[in-house]
């Protein structure tokens, strides 16, 4: 299966994961979102094709703006999404681990 | 290579269940839990209060270097049974996640082994989500770091 290899790939660019970053706390229109940049608007309009290409963004229609937000149903389809929360608790598993061989067994 | 932590999900639901196999004694597991000065250095946050009964509370913070509370979280204890089970309510400050009920049970698998499943629920799916998609930012946030000291090593 291509999707997870593409996912990947659009996560793996630093501005798309900016863009990813930006619109998970909240939908913005395409203008907005590229205000937040110094690239040029046609690219983070390439950015932003790629993104909703792979179903990691999806657009509404909000008049005459569409606006972007993140796909959440998509997103927790795909191990990415998962993924840094398991290893969220992982790392502080792995810390409690560390910590308690320290110590002893009453 | 089977994974230790596990967390499971399900679209459109509300809770998700996270579940660890870790290699300490259920004693000592047990203890990372309720021993101030272990949480401490875990959670890297003062304990405030941490009172282990039915019907207790806990308050964790965190300062900045100039006294300001970074974090702030806590809850109320509604059920400890020692080496068993402690179930608690968890909310954190000036976040808007809301309150979460999180059930915690503690399983002896051999001598040297322990097993921790945590079931997290939360007010609605779209809350549970939301907690996860922070930790998706969190952890592009460090593949990000990790991508950047990469490249600084290339350079």
């Amino acid at each position: 299966m291509n999707l997870r290899r593409d996912v990947f790939q659009a996560i793996a660019d630093p501005t798309r994961r900016a863009i990813l970053l930006l619109v998970a706390s909240q939908a913005m229109s395409a203008g907005a979102i590229a205000s937040n940049f110094d690239t040029a608007r046609p690219t983070v309009s390439k950015h932003l094709a790629i993104l909703t290409e792979c179903e990691l963004l999806s657009q509404e229609q909000n008049g005459r703006e569409i606006y972007y937000h993140i796909n959440a149903t998509k997103m927790r389809e795909v191990a990415d999404f998962i993924e840094p929360f398991r290893k969220m608790w992982d790392d502080r598993f792995n810390k409690i681990e560390a910590i308690m061989k320290k110590y002893k067994t009453k | 290579m089977e994974q230790k932590t596990k967390i499971s999900a399900e679209d459109g639901k509300q809770d998700m269940v996270i579940t660890r196999e870790f290699e300490l004694p259920l004693d000592l597991l047990f203890r990372a839990y309720i021993e101030p000065g272990i949480v401490e250095q875990w959670m890297t946050s003062k304990v405030v209060k941490l009172e282990n009964k039915k019907g207790g509370s806990y308050q964790l913070e965190k300062k900045d270097d100039n006294g300001n509370v970074v974090f702030s979280a806590g809850g109320v204890i509604h059920e400890f049974i020692p080496e068993k089970k402690i179930t608690r309510t968890f909310e954190m400050a000036n976040a808007p996640a809301g309150v979460q009920l999180e059930i915690y049970q503690f399983e002896r698998l051999t001598d040297d082994t322990s097993k921790l499943t945590m079931h997290v629920i939360y007010e609605s799916a779209g809350q549970r989500d939301q907690v996860m998609q922070w930790g998706f930012k969190q952890g592009i946030n460090m593949a990000h770091d990790r991508i950047e000291k990469l490249a600084g090593k290339v350079k």
